[in-house]
């Protein structure tokens, strides 16, 4: 019985930590994937003409520069309302909400983190487009500022979440040593919570940008998809065609095995890599972070 | 968590039975074929009324039909992955060498004609241009509806995606005027949406706007702000409809294809012999394109 | 009372706590909005027909029930495939694994593998099982893509949860003579499982609601039959609303509201299953 049950343990142990381990073949297997299929790009395209300003892949121009200034100009807009809106949420349902109220709107709040983003694609053309043109009186509403203005939307939820789930987890006597030192509460949240906070309201908005770099239905939808290079300080306001808009809407055409189908692979592989990078950052600053704290307290 | 694994429990089983259910007369009548159709997105809705009214007849008959534009459709004929693919353009020399490197001869059937509609918002008193002053639009030249003769206002261009056959021929019969030694493209601020609906929805609720796209798509509330075209500035300034484009004398017309891997054989060559039938065409002039004569 | 720069630190907590309560105010308000309209503009279009039935006059009438189908399918594919993965990928994490190097670069993957751009699973998905395993556009590749996507969410949520179970349980169990596996198995993970089926569902709902990875891997315009086998390709509700919110003309807008609207309590159903089942169990926590 020994014997069987020692055999079993092993077998058992083996199939977990080829389980554990499959996070890693994925991601290998997903970069490799890319890799292989991506790299060739850039020999049938030289560097160069990767790094140029026009994107018209039928005629054989494969300037992916309006599609980074395009993905980078809609992020930054939706990070630029994600932050202060989802911090300011997070502060408020952590440090000035009651209890009741909070139990209601967080899980208010993640449910709009659950809409799919078609959903909100769907509705950014009905009613947000026609608002923006009207109100801004711009030639179009299909710009930037919506996708911007959808993308911010996704990734409150997440920002919301993570942030007031690491406000909360201030230990009370921080609060209460400055409350008891003179401060006021406001001071207190922005002086000793918030600053106390910081590893995991950073995570919630690295993983705020991740999102937005990587949605695709909505900007899609709402930006008009016009290449164009998006570096006037006006250009918020003008349509732009994002890199995962540039996937999603061409991928469907391209023959396995043409120039088109490896740059296709090559921005998927880019977008690949800023995600890693953007990852990589933030778990780095959680861990600098924890090690900080276990150094405090110890 | 028992309560829980129940419902999920029942819930399985009732979904199961249901698709079961419809799953029992197909799969009783499912001795014959499925045909996979993919490809142009302007051809799209007709393949589907085709699709609906074919298996209506032949219950024992599938087929799915599926957009993405003439490139996903093409693409997809020569990765061997569907059975006919819809083209509102001729298939390109590179397409077709494409395919026979991969072991796909295509096979090329024009199943319809189709007016390419140049259309602009209601609101637009602007109601007549020559294809020279559509091409300059597009291409940028031409930036405030000033130019043709309209209200000062910036022009706001809507175009198909690049992989789709509508854009292609586009860019080489209008900006390009025919010439195959023209190599103006389209203006970098062209918005490229990804379907005729989305054109449609601009176009009638911008009044800076100018689209294009096949006939079929321009509904019933924008049929009166269609432009005339005229080839050039002398020329008759024509509106497209099934007679202008049957008589030529609508410059912006073509034909629309459906191909396949191969001369088509079984219920492949029955479904596409009934498209080229009287009572498929009927459905073709019901759904605002030009039938085949 | 302390000035700063000659302004008073309670005026200044009052109008910013006042900010701030706009700003909550702000982002609240517009969820309650979407959805409010969503449902209003939406449930006029529901009815049994539009449930059970399948799409008619090139889908401006009759039903949605193939694209309903094809997202439980889907689902359910997913579920299939990165359930048992992401759950034994988690016990390795939190009963076996050391905490070394390796175990350092495996949570480095799984962030990542969260990271990912939806429409870089599907331009991967089909590339590799599409094209290259020859799958073609079916649930299955469809699946296969959903389910690599949706593991690092069931991992972390899988992983938390076990995590959460106290350590005095596995000793007490080691104590009396049950081997790793058996204390896994019989303590720890029937504990655990609240939490983890709250992270499978909420993995799951993420799974239902995208269009990005199954638009070229699995998804179907039309189809007129249900999906017969994991071969066929499938209708689903986020690819069909979609569709017809841009691809079909003269489409109903009461349609394309309905889609909407069971599309909407499709996913958030399943997120209120998993927000229940959580306040269930940290009720009945036993310790």
């Amino acid at each position: 019985m020994d014997k069987t049950l020692n055999w079993r343990e092993t077998f058992i142990t083996a199939v977990v930590k080829t389980c554990g381990y499959s996070a890693v073949v994925f991601v290998v297997l997903i970069f490799f994937f890319l890799l292989r299929q991506g790299l060739p790009a850039l020999f049938e395209v030289k560097l160069g003409d990767l790094l140029t300003t026009r994107w018209y892949p039928i005629e054989n121009h494969f300037g992916i520069l309006p599609l980074l200034t395009g993905s980078l100009v809609v992020t930054v807009g939706a990070m630029l309302i994600a932050i202060p809106f989802g911090i300011g949420t997070a502060v408020f349902l952590a440090e000035i909400a009651p209890r009741w109220m909070r139990e209601i709107l967080k899980p208010l709040v993640e449910l709009l983190g659950g809409i799919p983003s078609v959903v909100l694609g769907f509705l950014g053309i009905l009613l947000l487009l026609p608002f923006l043109r009207v109100f801004l009186d711009l030639p179009t509403g299909l710009t930037a500022l919506a996708g911007a203005l959808l993308l911010g939307a996704i990734a409150i939820p997440t920002t919301v979440s993570i942030a007031e789930d690491s406000l909360d987890a201030v230990p009370q006597s921080y609060r209460e040593g400055a409350l008891a030192l003179g401060a006021t509460k406001w001071q207190t949240i922005w002086r000793v919570t918030l600053p106390a906070a910081r590893s995991g309201v950073l995570t919630a908005l690295m993983l705020g940008v991740g999102r937005t770099i990587g949605e695709t239905m909505a900007v899609m939808m709402v930006t008009g998809n016009a290449p164009v290079m998006a570096i006037k300080s006006t250009s918020i306001l003008s349509p732009v065609r994002t890199m995962t808009a540039t996937i999603a809407a061409e991928m469907g055409e391209v023959a396995n095995g043409s120039t088109h189908y490896h740059v296709l692979f090559f921005i998927g592989l880019v977008l690949f890599l800023i995600s890693l990078a953007v990852n990589i950052t933030a778990s780095s600053v959680i861990f600098k972070s924890r090690k900080r704290a276990e150094r405090v307290l110890s | 968590m028992k309560a829980v694994r129940l419902i999920l429990l029942v819930l399985l089983v009732i979904l199961t039975a249901c698709g079961g259910s419809s799953g029992q007369t197909s799969s009783i009548a499912r001795t014959s074929a499925y045909i996979q159709n993919k490809g142009s997105d302007t051809i799209v809705n007709l393949a589907l009324a085709w699709a609906e009214q074919y298996q209506a007849e032949h219950p024992d008959i599938s087929i799915s039909v599926t957009g993405g534009g003439s490139g996903t459709g093409i693409a997809a004929l020569i990765n061997k992955t569907v059975d006919i693919a819809n083209a509102s353009r001729a298939m390109a020399a590179d397409e077709i060498t494409q395919a026979k490197a991969n072991g796909v001869t295509p096979v090329e059937f024009v199943i319809a004609r189709d007016a390419i509609a140049v259309v602009v918002n209601p609101q637009n008193p602007v109601r007549r241009l020559t294809l020279q002053q559509i091409s300059d639009i597009y291409s940028g030249k031409i930036n405030n509806w000033t130019g043709v003769g309209g209200d000062d206002r910036p022009i706001v261009r809507l175009s198909r995606e690049t992989n789709s056959g509508t854009h292609v021929y586009f860019l080489q019969t209008v900006i390009r005027l025919g010439d195959p030694n023209n190599t103006t493209l389209f203006s970098t601020d062209t918005l490229l949406l990804p379907s005729s609906e989305g054109i449609i929805n601009e176009v009638r609720q911008n009044p800076n706007a100018i689209g294009y796209d096949g006939l079929g798509y321009i509904p019933s509330d924008l049929m009166n702000s269609v432009v005339a075209v005229a080839r050039n500035t002398d020329g008759p300034y024509v509106v497209p409809s099934i007679t202008t484009v049957n008589n030529n004398s609508y410059p912006v017309a073509r034909d629309l294809y459906m191909y396949t891997s191969g001369q088509p054989t079984g219920a492949i060559k029955d479904y596409l012999n009934w498209i080229l039938s009287p009572e498929a065409q009927t459905i073709v002039a019901n759904l605002g394109f030009v039938p085949i004569k | 009372m302390k000035r700063r720069f000659g302004v008073d630190r309670f005026f200044v907590q009052r109008t910013g706590i006042a900010i701030i309560t706009l700003v909550a105010v702000l982002t609240v308000v517009p969820i309650i909005g979407v959805f409010g309209y969503i449902i209003a503009k939406g449930v006029p279009a529901i009815s049994w027909e539009f449930l059970t039935a399948i799409p008619r006059d090139g889908m401006r009438a009759g039903g949605i029930l193939p694209a309903i189908v094809g997202t439980f399918y889907l689902t359910l594919g997913t579920a299939v495939l990165s359930v048992p993965l992401g759950i034994a990928a988690a016990i390795y994490l939190a009963e076996y694994a050391k905490e070394n190097w390796v175990t350092r670069l495996i949570r480095i993957a799984i962030i990542n593998l969260a990271g990912i751009p939806s429409v870089v699973y599907g331009l991967f998905g089909l590339g590799l099982f599409v094209l290259f395993l020859k799958f073609g556009t079916s649930i299955l590749s469809a699946s296969l893509t959903l389910s690599i996507m949706t593991l690092p969410v069931i991992i972390s949520a899988a992983e938390e949860a076990l995590r959460a179970v106290p350590q005095s349980f596995r000793t007490v169990s080691i104590s009396l003579g049950g081997t790793r596996w058996q204390t896994i198995r019989k303590i720890v993970l029937p504990q655990a499982l609240p939490g983890i089926m709250t992270g499978v569902i909420l993995g799951l709902e993420r799974a239902a609601g995208e269009t990005a990875p199954i638009l070229f891997t699995g998804a179907a315009f039309f189809l007129p039959r249900l999906p017969s086998s994991p071969l066929d390709a499938t209708m689903a509700l986020p690819y069909h609303l979609f569709v017809i919110s841009t691809q079909v003309p003269e489409m109903p807008i009461q349609i394309q509201y309905g889609t909407a609207l069971v599309l909407i309590v499709f996913v958030l159903g399943m997120n209120l299953i998993a927000t229940f089942i959580r306040s269930r169990a940290r009720a009945k926590r036993q310790w």
